[in-house]
């Protein structure tokens, strides 16, 4: 393997893995087969595992995930795309309704091992209907887990442990990411959902982000280290299971949390991260929490306006920088 | 059908009616909670189908689904429990009546949502096939759900994939006070819509047993044999409202008097009559089915409520309910 990998690459290599290794592993969604994925995330799978694994759908979000959430409970470990994250609303009934919740209202009887896998966030400029970070819709709903890497290794690893779970888990790949680079995985990369990454040391403040945000955290706490702020970013990884002991651990280092959110400020997921540190780590405080997330309105087309609305590393950085002279 | 068949699938119905009355009457005396949607009157649609498909066959019902709980094997005793919140339920009262199901014998659940279980049997019969198991998926619903995007979607995957699954209506006439033919364009609802997916799409009398059995039997072969889906759309009617608290005062006298002297367990009584049955193999059949849902009522009563723990278990695999590690 080449000594560097795309997060594109990464998503169709950790598929491929778990199709190698699981007969069971099928995958569906629109233009996924042999034109490889709008976003070429699927690309190879096809000529190396045939028609009968991996299966071009008509444009159908309900039919795609009705149709996972079938087969999973019947046998199958069902790798589903849907294009954009945004579309996630056309199936929104299988993501609220059925498939987290059949196996609490059947007392156990029913298992729904499943993956929804779908591009997420904006940074492409592809306006308003095709640019959100939707991953705190699903936060909303009990019984489904959430995964959102930001490397390509942890693509891999937690594409393994998505399709290895027997809960169905929604995967955001984000659509800023998918060009970056970064170290090729191990062979039986792993990567347990629920398990935060400490990505970067510093004593002065903790700086918690997923997905995107993450590199934005991680230049945002190089330039604050030229200002002699030592910054901590912890990469959360994966919102449900929340890994809330490794924040508070963090948080014991540094005494002060901010948190980087792209999905809108409101009913963000960093609000229930706070909410959670501010129930049960309150004592570890030394300054108030602060949140740089979205804000409350459509995502515009424009990057000049973009940039108003979603959190940038000079966002970050005048949130850190407060709460270190506070 | 052989004679010993169908009175088999007589006294089948038999104990469904039977379940779907002590479930009202359990109801009125405020041991039933929140809802039930009743299927008696459509109890030859799942009889008369469950007796075309093999036991390991896959079967989604909508919340109108006891008769394809019990059709597909659950017990009374287990269906009445779950519907008085006890702990010997079948879903363990964490369903209710509009979620009844029994993964044990492939009846694979009841959906509150109208129209989102047929994505799922499609799913299922996309299983089947990929395992190369020859197993067949059945979704029942009403026609209120034919108007529902999933249903068009179900058809069309289905169609395109050439799946093993049978889209079965239970045209009742109306969705919840809505007549249905007041609000779609064609007069089949489900069968006249087939032919836009290129499948068949067929229509039969839901009140007679036999006729349902041979239709499911011969759509279910042809879809075995790799021919695909097909919809049937069984005509059949409600004896109660849509729901415990519908009087269903909407619908003429004449109507209502019509369906009732067309009622599937006459029907078929009169068959078995014809056949040279005599009066009291049937009324022992009768008294064999009101005995073992006396029996199941006691029983359902006496039980206890769940463990209030209960509430915290089968979010997930692992058989809890924790969000954070
Ligand atoms: C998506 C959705 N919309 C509305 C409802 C409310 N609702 C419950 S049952 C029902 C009528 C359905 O009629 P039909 O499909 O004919 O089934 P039947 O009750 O006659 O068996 C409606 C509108 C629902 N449960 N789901």
């Amino acid at each position: 393997m080449a000594d560097v990998i795309t997060y594109r690459e990464a998503v169709a290599e950790g598929i491929a893995r778990e199709m190698r290794r699981d007969a069971s592993v099928v995958c569906l969604g629109e233009d996924i087969g042999a034109a490889g994925g709008v976003f070429k995330t699927t690309a190879g799978l096809h000529e190396e595992f045939g028609p009968e694994r991996v299966w071009d759908t008509p444009i159908s979000e309900q039919a795609i995930v009705g149709a996972a959430m079938g087969a999973a409970m019947t046998g199958m470990r069902p790798v589903a795309e849907i294009m954009f994250s945004d579309f996630l609303a056309c199936c929104w009934d299988y993501l609220a309704n059925e498939i987290p919740k059949v196996r609490y209202m059947t007392g156990g009887q029913v298992t729904v091992p499943l993956v929804v896998r779908t591009a997420n966030g904006g940074g492409l400029g592809f306006g308003a209907q095709h640019s959100q970070a939707t991953e705190n819709w699903a936060l909303t709903v009990p019984g489904l887990k959430i995964a959102a890497p930001s490397t390509p290794a942890d693509v891999v690893g937690m594409m393994a442990a998505a399709i290895r779970s027997d809960d169905p888990v929604v995967f955001f790949e984000h659509k800023g990411l998918l060009a970056s680079k970064g170290a090729p995985p191990p062979p039986d990369h792993v990567v347990a959902l629920g398990r935060a990454a400490v990505v970067r040391e510093g004593a002065d403040v903790t700086l918690v982000a997923l997905a995107s945000m993450v590199p934005v955290a991680l230049t945002a706490a190089e330039r604050l280290a030229e200002e002699g702020i030592g910054t901590e970013v912890v990469d959360l990884r994966s919102l449900v299971p929340l890994d809330t002991a490794t924040v508070l651990a963090s948080l014991g280092r540094t005494s002060r949390l901010v948190v980087v959110e792209e999905n809108p400020y409101q009913g963000g997921w960093g609000a229930t991260l706070v909410s959670v540190v501010a129930d049960e780590g309150f004592g570890l405080l030394d300054a108030p929490v602060r949140r740089v997330a979205g804000e409350c309105v459509p995502l515009p087309f424009a990057d000049a306006l973009e940039e108003q609305v979603i959190p940038t590393v000079d966002k970050v950085v005048a949130a850190v920088r407060s709460l270190a002279a506070y | 059908m052989d004679t010993a068949e169908l009175l088999a699938l007589y006294e089948q119905m038999a104990l469904i009616r039977r379940t779907e009355k002590a479930a009202h009457d359990l109801f009125l005396q405020g041991l039933v909670k929140g809802t039930t949607h009743l299927a008696a009157g459509h109890e030859a649609i799942a009889v008369g189908a469950g007796a075309a498909l093999r036991d390991d066959d896959y079967v989604f019902a909508t919340y109108r689904g006891h008769h394809h709980a019990l059709a597909r094997g659950a017990t009374p005793e287990e269906c009445l429990a779950e519907l008085m919140q006890r702990a010997t339920g079948l879903c363990r009262a964490k369903g209710g009546s509009m979620h009844l199901t029994k993964a044990a014998v492939n009846m694979l659940g009841s959906y509150a949502i109208v129209g989102a279980h047929l994505p799922m049997a499609v799913g299922a019969a996309w299983s089947a096939r990929l395992r190369g198991t020859g197993q067949l998926a059945v979704a029942f619903f009403g026609d209120g759900a034919t108007n529902i995007g999933a249903f068009h979607e179900a058809l069309n995957l289905a169609a395109v994939w050439k799946l093993p699954v049978l889209f079965v209506c239970e045209n009742n006439l109306y969705m919840e006070y809505t007549p249905i033919a007041d609000v779609t364009a064609v007069p089949r609802p489900a069968a006249d819509r087939a032919s836009a997916y290129g499948i068949p799409g067929e229509a039969v009398d839901g009140n007679d047993v036999v006729l349902v059995q041979e239709a499911v039997a011969r759509l279910a072969r042809r879809a075995r044999a790799g021919d695909g889906p097909a919809v049937l759309e069984a005509e059949t009617y409600r004896h109660f409202g849509h729901s415990r608290t519908d009087p269903a005062a909407y619908r003429p006298a004449e109507e209502v008097e019509r369906w009732l002297k067309h009622d599937p367990l006459d029907l078929a009584r009169g068959r078995l009559v014809e056949a040279g049955v005599p009066e009291e193999r049937l009324t022992e059949a009768d008294e064999r089915a009101r005995d073992v849902v006396q029996q199941a009522v006691d029983a359902a009563k006496n039980a206890p409520a769940p463990d209030p723990r209960e509430a915290f278990t089968d979010v997930w695999a692992d058989g809890g309910a924790a969000w954070r590690t």
